[in-house]
């Protein structure tokens, strides 16, 4: 009864929580309909490893060997070749212009070398000024035209033989063989998509009780900053479980994204996640003074946790210094645990590491919550 | 024991100090009109006795209970209206007594509730937003929420602020019912209306408390002098007396003028020439709570910091 903790005056802040979020009709749709929106819009949107794209080709003569090689790339299915063009400023021009994002170049006297034994050459040019897109086009290049080739010769049997006295590489795309982008994108969407909504509603939590000068009312009356916290922060987490339940679904059903880890042990990780998000933004909400600063706070922190957390380039492509930044991001952690669990079946002694960093979040963020709480008007 | 007692509390944002060594004791019971200007720290005092301030020098006591340290336990027992309506205008009325009933943490919940909305005579609105509402009803129920625990001190910053005559004879009439329950009531306002309505007044401007008494001590302790004049070139007189030794105030109320004084000789020196001119009259007359405040705005001018 003292000061204390008491679960009326929980239960008080809560239902009253509960009616205004029901009441603030647009924020409440925007709460449920935007995560399926994003969901849909970058789930079909983002694509790490582009196909079918345009390319020019710079050639001058019609021989076999030369449509071999044309159509052995096109067979690849990264090139699709819009423009024939006779010389190569016109091609220059155009790969200038972005109107192709390669240009592949055999000279006139392609077939003949072939012929003679002597060393053929093709040249081709990407445009790189967005190296993911010509990546997975070049990678591909090197096999693809020599056995092109050699086919097209009749030396078949030949291309067998050196194939098998090679030494030869063996690649298991684990988890993900055909490396489709969605597996990758659609469980580290549900992590920002969380993320955004979680700490943009509840950064503005106690803000908003300022400006509308309830604040002065609320802090007059005997409730306990704990009581506050919980109050505010609790129905954001459900609101955070439903997104999950809208999420998680789609993901496995419109995506077709696999699903072989333990639901149990992902609601659990989700569930410690979401926490540490809505306490880290009732934690922005005892800083900012007005609900504008409130949003520029939690913007300040989106876009770096978006981009150092692995959610969409390569975690080990960083700098040491950008992966220790990048653990300071509750997103960085969920996107581990997610995709372990979900596309790598992993059990909880796996990601306990990751599970125990949220947990970390969770208390920090709460104890700084209540460090900073004025329980004044001070 | 009295309901506040306190001492000597300052508060400074930055630079400025906005309560300068304020002491107060209002007994049990009583009703206490806060007055002074706009900015004169009002409100800042009265947050700083619910607790909703720290004081940054000065002690005291509020219900018994120290200021500094006991300020949980004043909350529970003391009812703070503030200036500005701060329920929630997105609730219904009903929603806003239902949560300030379980934060105080009443039971039964329901009949509390129930019973303050029969008081108000709400209970056929019960399920309208407290947004909607008139200013007049806003107060009523503010005032209805601030006292449904029962609190033994009631705070109220300009309560009346922009709420007609007829709510705010209204309002009083309540304010002394709840006084004769044995409740203290302190009262910022700026009304002189209401100030009379006080058993006692205290008067701060720019921080620091300037009379404290009742209406009548108040009035009897600023030692003014006052006299009426009548007479039809009352303007032409007015504009001869403004800037004259010893008048403080001119002041028309009416077809009347009203020249205070706080030098009862050198008013009446000031006056002589006035004596003589044909078709005004001069007689002395009752000083108002009004004149002593206009009285003291001008002074404390002087110290404005």
């Amino acid at each position: 009864m003292n000061g204390g903790f008491s679960l009326t005056r929980l239960g008080a802040l809560l239902s009253k929580e509960f009616i205004q979020m029901r009441r603030d009709r647009v924020t409440f749709a925007m709460m449920l309909g935007v995560p399926l929106m994003l969901l849909v819009l970058f789930g079909f949107a983002i694509n790490n490893d582009p196909k079918s794209l345009p390319a020019a080709l710079v050639a001058t003569s019609n021989d076999n060997y030369t449509r071999a090689i044309v159509s052995a790339l096109e067979m690849t299915g990264y090139y699709r070749f819009e423009h024939l063009v006779a010389n190569t400023e016109e091609a220059e021009s155009l790969m200038a212009r972005g109107d192709v994002a390669f240009v592949v170049t055999i000279p006139g006297d392609f077939a003949r070398r072939v012929a003679r034994g002597d060393n053929p050459t093709i040249l081709i040019e990407a445009d790189a000024t967005d190296p993911s897109v010509a990546s997975g086009a070049i990678s591909t290049l090197g096999t693809v035209a020599s056995q092109a080739l050699l086919r097209e010769q009749g030396k078949q049997a030949e291309a067998a033989e050196e194939q098998a006295s090679r030494l030869q590489v063996i690649v298991h795309r684990r988890y993900n063989p055909e490396g489709i982008s969605q597996y990758n994108i659609v469980p580290g969407l549900l992590g920002v998509i969380l993320q955004m909504t979680m700490v943009m509603m509840t950064s503005m939590a106690l803000t908003r009780e300022s400006e509308r000068g309830t604040m002065e009312n609320l802090l007059a009356m005997p409730a306990s900053p704990a009581e506050i916290m919980l109050g505010k922060v609790l129905p954001y987490a459900a609101v955070g479980a439903v997104q999950v339940l809208v999420v998680l679904p789609a993901a496995k059903y419109l995506f077709g994204v696999p699903f072989i880890g333990s639901l149990t042990l992902l609601l659990f990780s989700i569930l410690v996640f979401v926490m540490s998000l809505v306490l880290l933004g009732y934690t922005i909400s005892t800083v900012a003074r007005t609900q504008m600063q409130a949003m520029q706070l939690s913007f300040f922190f989106f876009l770096p946790s978006i981009l150092l957390s692995g959610f969409m380039f390569p975690f080990r492509g960083m700098p040491e210094w950008a992966q220790a930044l990048g653990e300071v991001f509750p997103l960085t952690h969920f996107i581990r645990i997610i995709r372990a669990v979900m596309l790598k079946g992993a059990g909880f002694s796996d990601i306990a590491i990751e599970i125990g960093a949220l947990w970390l979040f969770v208390f920090v963020f709460a104890g700084m919550a209540l460090l900073r709480f004025r329980r004044t008007l001070d | 024991m009295n309901a506040i007692d306190v001492r000597n509390l300052v508060k400074r944002f930055g630079d400025k100090t906005v309560v300068d060594h304020v002491s107060m004791s209002v007994a049990e019971g009583e009703i206490v009109g806060f007055l002074g200007p706009n900015g004169s720290g009002k409100t800042t005092t009265i947050r700083m006795m619910c607790g909703l301030l720290t004081p940054d020098e000065g002690e005291g006591q509020v219900l018994g209970f120290d200021l500094r340290h006991e300020g949980l336990k004043i909350k529970r027992e003391v009812g703070y209206m503030t200036q500005k309506f701060s329920f929630y205008e997105d609730l219904t009325i009903e929603e806003n007594l239902q949560f300030v009933a379980r934060l105080y943490r009443m039971s039964p919940v329901d009949k509390h509730v129930a019973d303050t909305l029969a008081d108000l005579g709400m209970t056929s609105r019960r399920k309208q937003l407290a947004g909607t509402l008139s200013g007049g009803w806003k107060q009523r129920l503010a005032l209805a929420a601030c006292i449904m625990h029962k609190p033994k001190l009631l705070l109220l910053d300009e309560p009346t602020a922009g709420v007609d005559p007829k709510a705010r004879r209204e309002f009083w009439d309540e304010i002394h019912l709840l006084a004769r329950g044995g409740l203290t009531v302190l009262v910022s306002t700026h009304y002189m209306d209401e100030a009379e309505r006080c058993h006692r007044i205290s008067y701060i401007s720019y921080g620091k408390l300037l009379a404290t008494g009742t209406v009548d001590e108040v009035v009897k302790n600023a030692g003014l002098t006052t006299f009426v004049l009548r007479g039809d070139t009352l303007n032409e007189v007015a504009s001869a007396l403004e800037g004259r030794d010893g008048v403080d105030q001119v002041a028309p109320f009416g077809t009347t003028l009203h020249v205070v004084g706080s030098d009862k000789d050198k008013l009446e020196t000031a006056l002589a020439d006035i004596r003589a001119r044909p078709g005004v009259t001069v007689e002395a007359g009752e000083t108002s709570l009004e004149d002593v405040f206009i009285q003291f705005m001008a002074g404390s001018k002087d110290n404005m910091p």
